[in-house]
């Protein structure tokens, strides 16, 4: 019975693949493959905006929502009513086609790399050799949207904060792959659904999660930091610092088109959170050999849930990094700190099972994790900046 | 298979050519992305997806960012007013029609000297990373740290040379 609940949704496809015309058969799969995933996580950036600002009322001694509806979770539906209905304003010297596409450019990137992330067992819509490969490559596409919106508003607080967002993003990418790499490594495969199978099994009671190893659980920290960072979200939340540039590379844009970059960054996020879970937390895999009757994708929403409220306790809790710190901390501690957590990886391979891997791989990382930090305060991180032009 | 080509194909030589032909530069780069991108379909049509997704990485990911950082930096992105003088513009077409001449020449002989093959290789991904760390592995090495000069050489031309720290 467990197993007929965990592949409930797949079997429901195989059924109703029976009744469809055989030269139709390719469509129907992908139509049926893809509408399931534009309605649930649509449904889940409904479920995020509500959780979120909640949580955040709750951290910041107040309400938040509580009108719409039972304890305000109809909030989204009023939200995206009024956006719906409202004036739609593009600027008068705006680049009109450019400034329409911006939009829909990253709704479809974010929408696109959901075809490799596994949500179940046996779900996934494309199973490519090269999976996390083309995460990445359409992941990199959201960066010419953004830089899309933001030259084509013709305004000065656009254009900054397209290229603050540009420039992040272009620095986080690159920890973000190398602390996946390590994972690649130790699958020996681009695959997600390969990767998730090999986590999936058990010693005892404990699963074989990458996290639970001295390199995966540095990767999957250094992993989560630089999707905060993509995902513009604070502390690295500058692109669109109110206080100094407004919103950032969507100002000028109004009505459903702002909703569109708010779902595809909330998407964005989303997406590198399943990837996080994908590559380093077992991906639908249950965390003990017990709780396997537990449908897979419960799993994995269950995970990525307790994700995004990890991204909300953040968002609650940290300030904003100022540009300097940002840069410095994404090339001078992440990037050399992802590049030793290879060569651990590799370290960890080649040395004999035991507990003298771990001694020596721990040491490895913690020592670097050390000296790196040193490095950073040595260069003078959080003194007085002095302004060149300015003083 | 074929309407997915002409598709694509459609898509790439209009991105081409609209590079080449609009005023805005900035609307030419975001047009040679999108013929880019047609390329990189391209090559998943074919069953190159490593190839494909590769295409994308780079060239839409880093590289259109890279023109388009470039073209903010050093010139306005307002669109010319004046073409290019007649002279200049035939001579292009010559080297273009010349360059077109001998890569169609190239191309329709080494389809003839090739033995016909009816199926397309199959190359994973696997077999790819397997032949660029033992067969390859020189050349990817070169090129790692040839890269790596490259950066540090940025890097240096880029700091600021009177040694005062900010």
């Amino acid at each position: 019975m467990p197993e007929i609940i965990d592949q409930i949704f797949v079997l429901l496809k195989h059924w109703l693949m029976g009744y469809v015309p055989s030269l139709l058969k390719p469509v129907v799969s992908a139509i049926l493959s893809v509408v399931p995933v534009l309605l649930a996580f649509p449904l889940l950036f409904a479920i995020t905006t509500v959780l979120e600002r909640k949580g955040l009322g709750r951290m910041q001694n107040r309400y938040g929502p509580n009108r719409v509806g039972p304890f305000g979770f109809l909030q989204p539906m009023a939200d995206g009513i009024k956006s719906l209905t409202k004036e739609d304003i593009i600027p008068r010297t705006a680049d009109h086609l450019v400034h329409l596409l911006a939009p829909v450019v990253i709704v479809i990137a974010s929408f696109l790399v959901y075809a490799v992330l596994p949500i179940g067992r046996n779900m996934v819509i494309a199973n490519l050799n090269a999976g996390v490969l083309f995460f990445f490559a359409v992941g990199s596409m959201v960066e010419l949207s953004v830089f899309m919106a933001g030259w084509s508003s013709r305004s000065k607080y656009s254009l900054l904060g397209a290229m603050r967002a540009i420039a992040q993003m272009i620095s986080y990418e690159i920890p973000l792959v190398l602390a996946s790499i390590v994972v690649i490594m130790a699958a020996g495969s681009l695959s997600t659904v390969t990767i998730v199978n090999l986590q999936a099994t058990y010693t005892g009671i404990f699963p074989h999660w990458y996290v639970f190893t001295p390199w995966g659980l540095t990767g999957f920290i250094i992993f989560m930091i630089a999707a905060t960072a993509e995902s513009n979200r604070c502390p690295f939340d500058l692109p669109e610092g109110e206080s100094e540039i407004i919103a950032g590379y969507y100002i000028e844009y109004s009505g459903f088109k702002f909703a569109l970059f708010f779902l595809g960054e909330y998407l964005g996020m989303f997406a590198t959170s399943a990837m996080a879970i994908t590559l380093f937390l077992g991906g639908w895999a249950a965390p003990f050999s017990f709780l396997t009757w537990i449908p897979s994708y419960v799993w994995f929403f269950a995970k990525l849930l307790a994700l995004i409220c990890a991204f909300i306790w953040i968002r609650g809790t940290l300030p904003r990094l100022r540009m300097d710190q940002l840069m410095n901390f994404a090339w001078k501690f992440m990037l050399p700190l992802s590049l030793i957590n290879i060569f651990a990886a590799g370290v960890w391979h080649y040395m004999p099972a035991g507990a003298s891997r771990w001694l020596v791989v721990t040491l490895v990382i913690a020592v670097a994790c050390v000296l790196l930090s040193r490095g950073l305060r040595r260069n003078q991180w959080f003194h007085v900046r002095t302004y060149r032009f300015a003083s | 298979m074929t309407i997915s080509f002409f598709i694509i194909a459609a898509i790439t030589i209009v991105g081409t050519a609209a590079a080449m032909s609009l005023k805005n530069l900035v609307h030419c780069v975001l047009s040679l992305t999108l013929g880019l991108v047609g390329l990189a379909l391209l090559f998943l049509l074919l069953g190159a997806q490593f190839v494909g997704f590769t295409q994308i990485l780079v060239y839409v990911g880093a590289v259109a960012i890279l023109a388009v950082f470039a073209i903010m930096m050093t010139r306005s992105a307002e669109p010319m007013t004046n073409l290019p003088p007649a002279s200049f513009r035939l001579s292009g077409v010559l080297i273009a029609a010349t360059v077109f001449a001998v890569l169609a020449w190239a191309i329709s002989s080494a389809t003839r000297s090739l033995p016909s093959q009816s199926s397309q290789p199959e190359v994973s991904v696997n077999q790819i990373g397997v032949a660029l760390m033992h067969q390859f592995v020189l050349p990817l090495e070169v090129i790692g740290v040839l890269l790596t000069a490259a950066l540090v050489g940025a890097a240096i031309l880029a700091m600021d040379e009177t040694g005062a720290s900010r």
